[in-house]
């Protein structure tokens, strides 16, 4: 069942529990992300999927449980050290920066690889200028790698549609040199032909960018599509885990969430 | 989105002939007229006091009021560009000030310091820097005091921020007035409370001389650099990493720690350089003052220098110095000076200067209601405050996902 037994995960997250005051809403997780997969969390609403999430990505503090990032105990890390190790993520309910516009929110997303200091910016010493001109050319590129239309790159991020802020958010999320790329609920919203449409491009972005991607996702033809694993949560505990069609077969996760769907 | 109600469309009209108006203008003008306006406001600025005698009672307002527009441009780096709400800057005009008096005076009347001074304070007993070595003490001391300060304040959020940062300029100001039971061994003590410690070395530079109070363009020229320095520093923080990180903290703290902008660093910077600036100023006042008296640090102090932030425009550089200029002219020249026995005229009995709290409200209010974005708005705050964009209302709708082919939304 587990793929990474050699040393080929990059991240792994062991008996992960969260309490909010008397509340469990994770109990003793495991989850191994293997290099260059694309593993996806599944579970009804309320699972602890996104808790989860935040716990990966340094915005929660586990109450018990480690994480490991390439070996690396980043259990306690804030979320920018973490981000600035190789993990970035997108949210649930797009949180793009409003009043800037899609370069700038991909710019602030390359925070964690720019050295300007405060000296540096007052002075704008050469290499600042360089580093500046490299980051908005670098933005441009990844705003239309995530396939945004070149004549709304400018425009303030507020104004453009739903499906071109989710792609600002995957770009702002790339800017960041990712290894690992969190995606929650990245399908959220979309019709048919989107959702297939991403389902392509997370490939994509494993082979061409050699990402490894964990997604959150309740749309069962992308994740049965594109995971290589699967791992299912319920009322904060893990009760099944391995490849989509087992998964899909497993008796706890029919009874548990897909009902009578199955 | 473009509903207009019935009372607003004679002001849209003029609105949008005021814009086509402007943008004609600008098609008009050459390309380097905004450069141009702005080296003749720099020139102009410089030979201003010769239009003046040298010891103008305008010159005098015009160099208070320049002194408070360097505080208010340090603050609008904490208040504007990060979003902290501080309410006690205060607390750094008072660091500055005593900067001075303590490495500008013979307050430390057993030590024999002297660098860079000539004339009196060059044999004095006490320490004597260079004014140039004060300001630079000045600016260095409050960036220190910023960051402990802020260090366990800038956790906070919001409206906290505001309670904390109050209660420390109060701190500060109480430290100041006490100062004089804290004992420093050799019966020195920190500060000298209401008396004040007088007699500070005027600024003095080689080649120039000492300052003195019957000439005031050096003066003039001297806080005018500064508050040039201090305008460039903003400019240039405005536009680079820092800014920008400063502009997603203040929009979405989740979002932007999660692009690995470190939360606490990043507020502490512009902590550290709000207070630095707040610190030169103090430093420059209280020699021009030749005095620091701990009756000068006020809560009401920290509460006109933001005044000035929020008429000039939260968050714009420019409204910061026209909001520091305009409060600095009416609180020095125009209140006391020209209109502060208006109220005698008409039969009254009271002078303006003493209901001054009262008419910075009323102005207070005034900007609130017709103006709220401020006199110069920045470019983003003024999206944020005309609902242009809205950045709470998209996500009733996006945080319930649309159920297509959704087997999780079957509870």
């Amino acid at each position: 069942m587990s793929v990474s037994e050699n040393g080929g995960a990059l991240m792994e997250a062991q008996h992960l529990v969260k309490e909010f005051g008397g509340l469990v809403a994770v109990d003793d997780v495991s989850i191994d992300i293997p290099n260059h997969s694309i593993v996806s969390i599944i579970g009804p609403n309320g699972a602890g999927k996104t808790t989860v999430f935040n716990m990966l990505t340094g915005l929660y503090k586990p109450t018990a449980g480690r994480i490991a990032l390439g070996g690396r105990n980043v259990t306690r890390m804030r979320p920018d050290q973490i981000t600035s190790l190789g993990v970035a993520r997108t949210f649930q309910n797009i949180r793009l920066f409003g009043a800037m516009t899609a370069v700038e929110n991909v710019i602030v997303g390359r925070h964690a690889r720019m050295r300007a200091g405060v000296f540096g910016s007052i002075v704008r010493a050469p290499w600042v200028r360089r580093e500046e001109r490299a980051v908005v050319a670098r933005a441009r590129e990844l705003l239309a790698y995530v396939g945004l239309r070149e004549s709304v790159f400018d425009q303030l991020a507020a104004q453009l549609s739903y499906g071109d802020q989710r792609r600002v958010e995957v770009a702002r999320a790339l800017a960041s040199e990712p290894k690992l790329l969190l995606l929650d609920e990245p399908t959220a919203g979309m019709n048919p032909n989107e959702s297939a449409a991403l389902t392509q491009f997370m490939r994509k972005l494993r082979d061409e960018l050699e990402l490894t991607i964990l997604l959150i996702e309740h749309d069962m033809k992308v994740v049965m599509g594109v995971s290589e694993r699967v791992t299912v949560l319920d009322h904060g505990t893990k009760i099944a885990e391995g490849p989509p069609d087992e998964v899909r077969h497993d008796a706890r996760v029919i009874e548990a969430y897909l009902g009578t769907a199955a | 989105m473009t509903e207009l109600r019935g009372g607003d469309r004679g002001w849209d009209e003029l609105r949008a002939q005021l814009r086509e108006w402007r943008a004609a203008i600008d098609r008009i003008l050459p390309s380097w007229w905004g450069r141009g306006v702005a080296v003749l406001a720099i020139v102009i600025g410089i030979v201003l006091p010769f239009a003046f005698s040298s010891n103008s009672g305008f010159i005098d307002a015009t160099i208070k009021a320049l002194s408070l527009a360097v505080m208010s441009l340090g603050l609008n780096i904490v208040v504007g560009f990060a979003g902290l709400l501080d309410l006690g800057y205060v607390a750094f005009f008072a660091l500055g000030a005593y900067s001075l008096g303590w490495f500008g005076s013979d307050f430390f009347f057993k030590a024999h310091v002297h660098v860079g001074v000539a004339g009196v304070a060059a044999t004095e007993t006490g320490i004597h820097l260079n004014f140039l070595l004060i300001l630079v003490a000045a600016a260095v001391i409050c960036a220190i005091a910023g960051t402990i300060i802020g260090l366990p304040t800038l956790r906070l959020r919001g409206d906290y921020i505001a309670i904390v940062t109050l209660a420390f300029g109060e701190i500060i100001g109480e430290v100041a007035v006490n100062g004089t039971d804290i004992h420093l061994g050799g019966g020195m003590t920190l500060t000298a409370g209401n008396l004040g410690i007088s007699a500070v070395d005027l600024p003095y530079f080689p080649g120039i001389g000492h300052f003195n109070l019957l000439e005031l363009r050096p003066w003039y020229w001297l806080i005018l650099a500064i508050l040039f320095l201090v305008l460039f520093v903003n400019v240039r923080l405005r536009d680079s990493r820092l800014g920008r990180a400063w502009i997603a903290l203040r929009e979405d703290e989740v979002a932007a720690v999660s692009m690995g902008i470190p939360l606490v660093k990043t507020k502490l910077q512009a902590y550290a350089i709000g207070a630095a600036f707040g610190g030169m100023s103090g430093a420059f006042i209280g020699a021009y003052f030749t005095t620091v008296n701990a009756s000068q640090f006020q809560f009401g102090f920290s509460v006109l220098i933001l005044s000035m932030v929020i008429i000039g425009g939260i968050g714009s550089i420019w409204g910061a110095v026209v909001g520091g200029l305009l409060l600095g002219y009416i609180n020095y020249w125009l209140l006391p000076d020209v209109l502060n026995n208006a109220p005698s005229k008409i039969g009254l009995n009271f002078q303006l200067t003493s209901v001054q709290f009262g008419i910075y409200g009323f102005l207070l209010v005034l900007v609130m209601v017709l103006r709220p974005q401020g006199l110069i708005p920045e470019r983003r705050r003024k999206l944020e405050m005309t609902g242009a964009i809205a950045p709470e209302a998209g996500d009733s709708e996006l945080a319930e996902p649309v159920p297509e082919m959704n087997i999780g939304a079957v509870e």
